[in-house]
C-alpha cells in the first residue's frame, strides 16, 4: 500500500490511468520497440459497426456482434458496447484486444474518479479523459492496432444527451444527432442520415439503430447481421434519465423480425 | 562514561504514542457499523454533508473512519487505489476486505512503531458476502479485530458499544437497525447534528454501496419507531 505523503496538489490524484502509468507501467499495452507495423506479421481481431443516436430524452448506442481476423469470422457474439458508468457507455472499433482493454481501463477510470472525489466527472470531462486515452494509444495505432471508440452519455443535471466521436490520434468531436464508426460505419451513417429525425421517440430511435446495423451488415463483410440460427442479436443499449441499461435479447429479436418483414416486401 | 540523557524505554515510548493517538481519536464523534438482513449499515454523527467518514472502496467493500480527517482521507484514497489496481490486474472478485484490512493494519502498525508520529485514526473495513458480513476493526497501532454483528469506533466508542449490545439482534431490518444506531449514538438525548448514513446492500447490482439522503434517513427513522 502506497503511503508516502502525496503532494497535496497532485495533478494525477483521481486518475486511474495515471496511477497505472506511475506504479504499474508494465500492465498497460504499449507499442513493440523497433517494429514498424505489426498487423502484417500478426493476425489480429477487428471489424465492427457501432453507432449512437440521440432521441427525445436520451441516447441509443448499439453494435453488431462479429469479430474477424483477416477473412475469417473469429467470434460471433462479441461485445462492443460497454457500460462506462451509470450515465454513459463506450463502444469500440478497431483492434479487439487493445480496444477492450481501453473500455475496461476507461470504466475503471470513471469509477476511480467518482470514488476518490465523491462524485462523477462531468460528461465533457469523461469525453476528454477518453480522448487522452486514445491519444496514448497512438504508438500502437501506428503499428496497426488502431482503436477508435464512440462515447455517449446523458447528463442527469441538464437532461441532455451527447455523443462523442474520436479519431485514431485522439481527436474528439461532439455530435448532437448521430454517429457511427468501424468498418461498416459509413453504411450505418448513410442509413441513419436517411431515417434520422430530431426529437424522435425512443421506440423510433431503437428501430433506426437496428435498421442502420442491418444496412451495415448488408454491405460490410466484417459486420455481422442478426444470427437467427444461433439466436445472436445486435447489442442495443439505452441511456436516459433512468441511467444505462441493455435491451433484452427477446426485445431486440422482435424488432429485428419487424425489420426483416419490411425488407421482404 | 557516555551520558545518555535522552534515553526513553521502549515501553514508555509506545505508551506515549498510544496515549497521543487515543487522545486525538477521542476528540471525534463515533461511527457505528451494524449488520442487518441485507448487509451492513453505517451511521456516523457528522455535521458536514461533504466531508465524509464513510465511503465506498470497491464493489462489496466500504470504509469508515474516525479521528483526524486528513489522515484517514489519505488512507481511504490509498485503499481505493490498491483495490482498483488489484481488480484491474486480476479480477473484480479477487479484491477482498480481508486483504485490504491487512494492508491498513500493516500501514498503521509501521507508522506507529517507526514513524515520527502515529496516525490518529481508527478504521472499519466492511465487506458483504452472499450471506455473511465481514467487519474488520483496525486501531491506530495496527492491531486488528474481526467484529461480530456490530461495532462502534471513535471517541465515545465504549459507551456506544455497550448500548448497542443491549439493542442488537441479528437479522433485523434496515429501519430497525438505523433506530438502534441513533439511540446508541444519542444516549437518550436529542442528537445535535445530522447523521451520515450509508449501506452495503447485497441486493444491489455490482456496486453494493449506497448513501441514504437526509430525507430517506428521517423517513426510515419515523417508520422504524
Amino acid at each position: 500500500m502506497r503511503l508516502e505523503r502525496p503532494s497535496a496538489f497532485d495533478l494525477d490524484g483521481p486518475s486511474f490511468s495515471a496511477l497505472l502509468r506511475r506504479d504499474r507501467p508494465a500492465a498497460q499495452p504499449r507499442p513493440a520497440p523497433g517494429v514498424a507495423r505489426v498487423d502484417e506479421v500478426v493476425d489480429h481481431v477487428e471489424g465492427t459497426t457501432v453507432l449512437a443516436l440521440t432521441y427525445d430524452g436520451g441516447v441509443v448506442m448499439a453494435g453488431d456482434r462479429r469479430a474477424t481476423a483477416g477473412n475469417v469470422i473469429s467470434k460471433r457474439d462479441m461485445r462492443k458496447v460497454f457500460e462506462a458508468d451509470a450515465w454513459s457507455a463506450v463502444a469500440i472499433s478497431g483492434a479487439a484486444g487493445p480496444a477492450m482493454e481501453l473500455a475496461k481501463v476507461f470504466a475503471t477510470e470513471l469509477e476511480h474518479y467518482e470514488k476518490i472525489e465523491g462524485g462523477p466527472l462531468s460528461l465533457d470531462g469523461k469525453a476528454n479523459m477518453l480522448a487522452r486515452m486514445v491519444m496514448g494509444n497512438l504508438g500502437m495505432a501506428l503499428q496497426g492496432f488502431v482503436v477508435v471508440p464512440l462515447f455517449a452519455g446523458y447528463d442527469p443535471h441538464t437532461g441532455r444527451s451527447r455523443i462523442y466521436e474520436y479519431d485514431a490520434a485522439g481527436g474528439r468531436y461532439e455530435e448532437r444527432r448521430f454517429a457511427s464508426t468501424g468498418s461498416g460505419g459509413r453504411d450505418a451513417r448513410g442509413s441513419l442520415k436517411a431515417r434520422y429525425t430530431p426529437g424522435a421517440e425512443r421506440e423510433t430511435a431503437l428501430d433506426m439503430a437496428i435498421e442502420a446495423l442491418w444496412d451495415a451488415a448488408d454491405e460490410d463483410s466484417a459486420t455481422g447481421g442478426p444470427d437467427l440460427v444461433r439466436g445472436i442479436y445486435p447489442l442495443v443499449t439505452v441511456i436516459d434519465a433512468g441511467g444505462y441499461r441493455e435491451m433484452e435479447d427477446e426485445a431486440v429479436a422482435a424488432r429485428v423480425e419487424r425489420v426483416i418483414e419490411q425488407r421482404q416486401r | 562514561m557516555v551520558a545518555m540523557p535522552y534515553y526513553v524505554s521502549p515501553e514508555q515510548l509506545m505508551k506515549d504514542r498510544a496515549d497521543y493517538a487515543r487522545k486525538g481519536i477521542a476528540r471525534g464523534r463515533s461511527v457505528i457499523a451494524v449488520a442487518y438482513d441485507a448487509g451492513v449499515l453505517f451511521v456516523a454523527e457528522n455535521p458536514s454533508s461533504s466531508l465524509r467518514k464513510v465511503s465506498e472502496i470497491y464493489d462489496r467493500i466500504a470504509f469508515a473512519a474516525v479521528g483526524k480527517y486528513n489522515e484517514f482521507e489519505q488512507l481511504r484514497v490509498a485503499g481505493i487505489r490498491v483495490a482498483d489496481v488489484r481488480g484491474y490486474q486480476y479480477a473484480r472478485e479477487d479484491v477482498t476486505g480481508r486483504s485490504l484490512a491487512n494492508a491498513y493494519a500493516t500501514a498503521l502498525g509501521t507508522a506507529f512503531t517507526e514513524g515520527s508520529k502515529p496516525y490518529e485514526v481508527e478504521l472499519l473495513v466492511a465487506e458483504v458476502g452472499d450471506s455473511d458480513v465481514d467487519l474488520f476493526h483496525i486501531l491506530y497501532d495496527g492491531s486488528i479485530t474481526d467484529e461480530e454483528g456490530f461495532v462502534a469506533i471513535g471517541g465515545d466508542a465504549e459507551r456506544v458499544n455497550a448500548r448497542l449490545s443491549e439493542l442488537h439482534q441479528p437479522g433485523s431490518q434496515l429501519a430497525t437497525a438505523l433506530g438502534w444506531a441513533r439511540t446508541a449514538l444519542s444516549d437518550g438525548d436529542e442528537l445535535a447534528g445530522r447523521l451520515e448514513v450509508a449501506v452495503l446492500d447485497r441486493g444491489r447490482g455490482r456496486r453494493k454501496f449506497r448513501r441514504l439522503s437526509d430525507e430517506a434517513v428521517t423517513e426510515a427513522l419515523e417508520s422504524g419507531t
